[in-house]
C-alpha cells in the first residue's frame, strides 16, 4: 500500500466517530452563534484609516511619510538622498511619475541578477494593499510590485500606498486577496516593518535579513 | 519508565540559577506584552473562538482537506509526496536533495524537522543543513538542542551567544555582545548561504487546502530568502497544519503573531501556491508528514492537541516551564503543549510521564489561541498512561483508588471510614496537621504537601448534634 494510501485509511479510520452529514468545513457566514461572531470590518474609515496604518506602520520602526498624490516623486527623490541610495531597482510598470531622477533607476527586466539587486541602493514599489490595524503592507507580484526577490534582497524598500488601498482589518484584506487566490494564485508577502529579530535575550533588533530599512510613503 | 522521568530530568535546570532567572525575565516580557496586545483586539475572544472551530472541524474531515490539498498544490506545479514517519519523510527528502546534486540546504526555523531529526539523517548522507533563523543558527553552532518554540536559544544570554559566534564564524574576533552586532554578524555569514543555496527546506504554518497556498510566518527575513532564491523548495509539514478555506487566514494571521511574539503582525508574511514562473523556486516539494498524527487522531479527546497552531504562549505563562526550562522536557515540543503532544505524537514511547508535569493550573488554557483545554487532556492522558504504559499505575494507586471510590460511594461506609481515620491518626496530630511521616506510597505523596488532620467533628455529625429549632 502506498504512503499516500495508508495515512488517508488511518485518518478515516480515526474519525469514525464524526457523522457523515457534518460539513467538512466551519464558516462564518453559517455560524449563527456569537460566540465565534469575530469582527469581519474594523470600525475605522476614511481618513482615520490612513491616521490609523501610518501611526501602527511607524511602531515599527519604519518610516511612514504622506504624501499628496503630485508630491510621490518628491518624495521618492528625499527618501534615497536620506539613505545615500545612488540607484533604486524597480518592477515593470512603475508609474511613471514615481520614477525619481536623481538616482540610476534598474528596472527588473530582463531580470537582474540577484548580485545586481543585492548591489542596488533600494528597491521602489507600490503595493497591493495595506492593513491599518496591524499597520502591514501586502504584496501580491501584481501591479506596480515585481517579483519577490526585487523587495527582498535590496537593504532599502521604499514602498508607495494609496490611501484608497488602506483596509482596516486582517480579515477585509484577506477577503480582498481571496478572488485572486482561487484563480491566478500569485505568490503573497505580508510586510509588517523592516525585518527583526529578538532571538537575543528577546532585544528587538531591527534589520537581519530582508530590508533592514524600509520608507512608506501614503500618496493621497 | 516512571513518573520521576520529567521530575528528574528537571533537577539540573532547578539548580541552575542563571538559567531560572534567563527564564522568568524572558516569560515574563513576553507574557505581559502578549496580554497588551490580544487585550487590544475587542473580539479577541470571539476569534478563538472562531480558531478553535475552524481547527476542530478541519481535522475531524482531514481526509477531505488532505485530497483537496493535494489536488490544488498539485494544478498550481508542486509535487505532493506522502510519508507515514519520519524515516520515510528524511528518505525522501534526502532523495529529491540527491537529485540536484547539492550537497548543502538552506533551512527555514521548523519544528517538524527538529521533530524527524532531519539535520542528522541528511548529514548521514553528506548533505549539510545550514539553519538561517538566528536562534536556530546559535543552536547549530554550539552543539545545542532548542529550549522554547519560537525563542529556542532562549535559555543563552548575550555574552555566551558571543562566545558561540567568535569560536565558530570566521572574522567575528572583535565582536561584542551587542545583539546588533551579533545579529549583524548572522546576516553577513548566512547572506552567503542565502546567494549560493540551490535548495532550501521549510516547514509550513498553514496550508490552504482551497487554494493549495503554503505559509510561512517570521521575523528575520530568512523564511523570505529560502522561499524566494534557491531554485527547489522542500516544505515539510505536519498532515494537522492544514486549514480548509483561503478565509481561514482572516482569523489565523490575527491569532498566531498576537500569542506568540506579542505583535499586531510579525515583520513577514510569505504565501506561495505551486511554482510561479519567473517568480521564485521552479520546483516545490510538499511533504505530507503522519509521524503520529493520525494514531493521535483516533482518540477523541487527546486530538484537541492537533489544533495546535505552534504559539508558544501557553510556554510563557506555564509555572512548570518558567522553573524547568524547556530541555527538561525532552523533546521539540516543550511546555504545556509538549506534555499533551509529545506522548500522543510518540504513541507514549515517549514523554509519558509528561501529563505530570503540570499542576493543572489552566493557564495555558486561557491564553491558548485556539481554545485548546489542555489541563483536561492532561488529566485523561494520565489515566491512558496509567492504563497502557509498563511501569505507570502500579504500586497499588489504582487499586487504593478503587477501594475508596466503593467506600465513597455509601453514606454509612463514608462515615464509618471518617471515624476510623480520626482514631488511627490521633496519636500523630500535632496543632492540626500530619508531620510525622507514613509509612509505603504515602510518604512520597507527603514529601511535597502538607496532610491535614481528620476534623474531629465532621459537618454531618455537627449537623446531627444540634436541636431541632436550629435545624430549620
Amino acid at each position: 500500500m502506498s504512503a499516500r494510501q495508508d495515512i488517508l485509511g488511518r485518518v478515516r479510520a480515526a474519525l469514525s466517530d464524526v457523522p457523515a452529514s457534518e460539513p467538512a468545513t466551519w464558516s462564518e457566514d453559517e455560524d449563527n452563534d456569537g460566540a465565534a461572531a469575530y469582527a469581519r470590518r474594523g470600525e475605522v474609515k476614511g481618513a482615520a484609516l490612513t491616521a490609523l496604518f501610518a501611526e501602527r506602520c511607524g511602531e515599527y520602526q519604519a518610516r511612514v511619510t504622506r504624501v499628496a498624490a503630485a508630491g510621490v516623486r518628491a518624495a521618492i527623490e528625499a527618501a534615497c538622498a536620506r539613505h545615500n541610495a545612488a540607484s533604486l531597482a524597480i518592477p515593470v510598470g512603475l508609474p511613471e511619475d514615481w520614477r525619481p531622477e536623481t538616482v540610476e533607476i534598474h528596472v527588473d527586466r530582463p531580470l537582474l541578477s540577484h548580485r545586481q539587486l543585492e548591489r542596488a541602493g533600494g528597491a521602489l514599489t507600490g503595493c497591493a494593499l495595506a492593513i491599518a490595524e496591524t499597520g502591514t503592507i501586502v504584496l501580491d507580484a501584481g501591479e506596480a510590485q515585481g517579483r519577490r526577490a526585487l523587495t527582498l534582497l535590496p537593504d532599502l524598500h521604499i514602498c508607495v500606498i494609496r490611501a484608497a488601498q488602506i483596509v482596516a482589518s486582517v480579515p477585509e484584506a484577506i477577503a480582498l486577496l481571496a478572488g485572486d487566490a482561487r484563480t491566478v494564485a500569485r505568490p503573497l508577502t505580508f510586510i509588517s516593518g523592516p525585518s527583526a529579530t529578538s532571538d537575543i535575550e528577546l532585544k528587538r533588533v531591527e534589520g537581519v535579513h530582508g530590508p533592514r530599512r524600509l520608507e512608506v510613503l501614503i500618496a493621497a | 519508565m516512571s513518573r520521576n522521568e520529567f521530575a528528574d530530568a528537571a533537577r539540573p535546570a532547578l539548580e541552575d540559577s542563571q538559567l531560572r532567572a534567563n527564564l522568568r525575565e524572558a516569560t515574563h516580557t513576553i507574557r505581559d506584552k502578549r496580554a497588551r496586545v490580544t487585550g487590544e483586539l475587542a473580539d479577541w475572544e470571539e476569534l478563538r473562538e472562531a480558531g478553535r472551530r475552524i481547527k476542530e472541524r478541519a481535522m475531524r474531515h482531514l481526509d477531505v482537506h488532505l485530497e483537496q490539498l493535494e489536488r490544488t498544490v498539485t494544478k498550481a506545479g508542486g509535487r505532493v509526496h506522502w510519508a507515514r514517519d519520519g524515516a520515510e519523510a528524511n528518505r525522501l527528502i534526502g532523495d529529491l536533495i540527491a537529485a540536484t546534486g547539492a550537497d548543502e540546504v538552506v533551512k527555514v526555523k521548523s519544528m517538524v524537522t527538529d521533530e524527524i531529526a532531519l539535520n542528522s539523517a541528511l548529514a548521514e548522507r553528506g548533505i549539510t543543513a545550514v539553519e538561517t533563523d538566528l536562534a536556530e543558527l546559535i543552536i547549530q553552532l554550539s552543539h545545542d538542542s532548542s529550549s522554547h518554540i519560537l525563542v529556542p536559544a532562549i535559555h543563552r544570554n548575550r555574552g555566551e551567544i558571543r562566545e558561540i559566534f567568535r569560536r565558530e564564524l570566521a572574522g567575528t574576533e572583535a565582536l561584542s555582545d551587542d545583539p546588533a552586532q551579533l545579529a549583524e554578524a548572522a546576516r553577513a555569514h548566512l547572506r552567503r548561504k542565502f546567494l549560493s543555496a540551490r535548495v532550501a527546506i521549510s516547514g509550513a504554518n498553514f496550508a490552504v487546502a482551497e487554494t493549495g497556498a503554503v505559509c510561512v510566518v517570521e521575523s528575520e527575513g530568512n523564511g523570505r530568502m529560502c522561499t524566494t532564491l534557491p531554485r527547489s523548495l522542500i516544505t515539510v509539514m505536519g498532515i494537522e497544519k492544514l486549514l480548509p478555506r483561503f478565509a481561514d487566514l482572516g482569523v489565523m494571521l490575527q491569532l498566531l503573531p498576537r500569542s506568540s511574539t506579542a505583535e499586531r503582525m510579525n515583520p513577514y508574511t510569505s504565501l506561495w501556491t505551486g511554482v510561479t514562473r519567473g517568480d521564485g523556486p521552479q520546483e516545490f516539494h510538499l511533504v505530507l508528514l503522519d509521524a503520529g498524527r493520525t494514531a493521535t487522531l483516533r482518540d477523541e479527546v487527546g486530538r484537541e492537541a492537533l489544533n495546535c497552531i505552534r504559539c508558544s504562549a501557553c510556554l510563557n505563562v506555564c509555572p512548570v516551564y518558567e522553573r524547568t526550562g524547556g530541555h527538561a522536557y525532552e523533546s521539540t515540543y516543550p511546555g504545556p503543549i509538549g506534555a499533551i503532544l509529545t506522548p500522543q505524537l510518540s504513541e507514549f514511547r515517549k514523554g509519558a510521564s509528561l501529563p505530570w508535569a503540570s499542576s493543572l493550573c489552566g493557564a495555558c488554557y486561557d491564553v491558548c489561541p485556539v481554545k485548546i483545554d489542555i489541563p483536561t487532556v492532561l488529566v485523561h492522558l494520565r489515566g491512558r498512561v496509567n492504563r497502557e504504559v509498563e511501569g505507570y499505575g502500579g504500586g497499588g494507586e489504582g487499586a487504593a483508588m478503587g477501594l475508596l471510590a466503593r467506600v465513597f460511594q455509601r453514606r454509612g461506609s463514608y462515615e464509618r471510614a471518617q471515624r476510623l481515620a480520626r482514631a488511627l491518626s490521633r496519636p500523630i496530630v500535632r496543632d492540626g496537621w500530619i508531620t510525622r511521616r507514613l509509612p509505603g506510597p504515602i510518604a512520597g505523596w507527603q514529601s511535597v504537601r502538607e496532610l491535614p488532620a481528620p476534623a474531629s467533628e465532621t459537618f454531618r455529625e455537627w449537623w446531627r448534634s444540634r436541636p431541632p429549632e436550629d435545624k430549620r
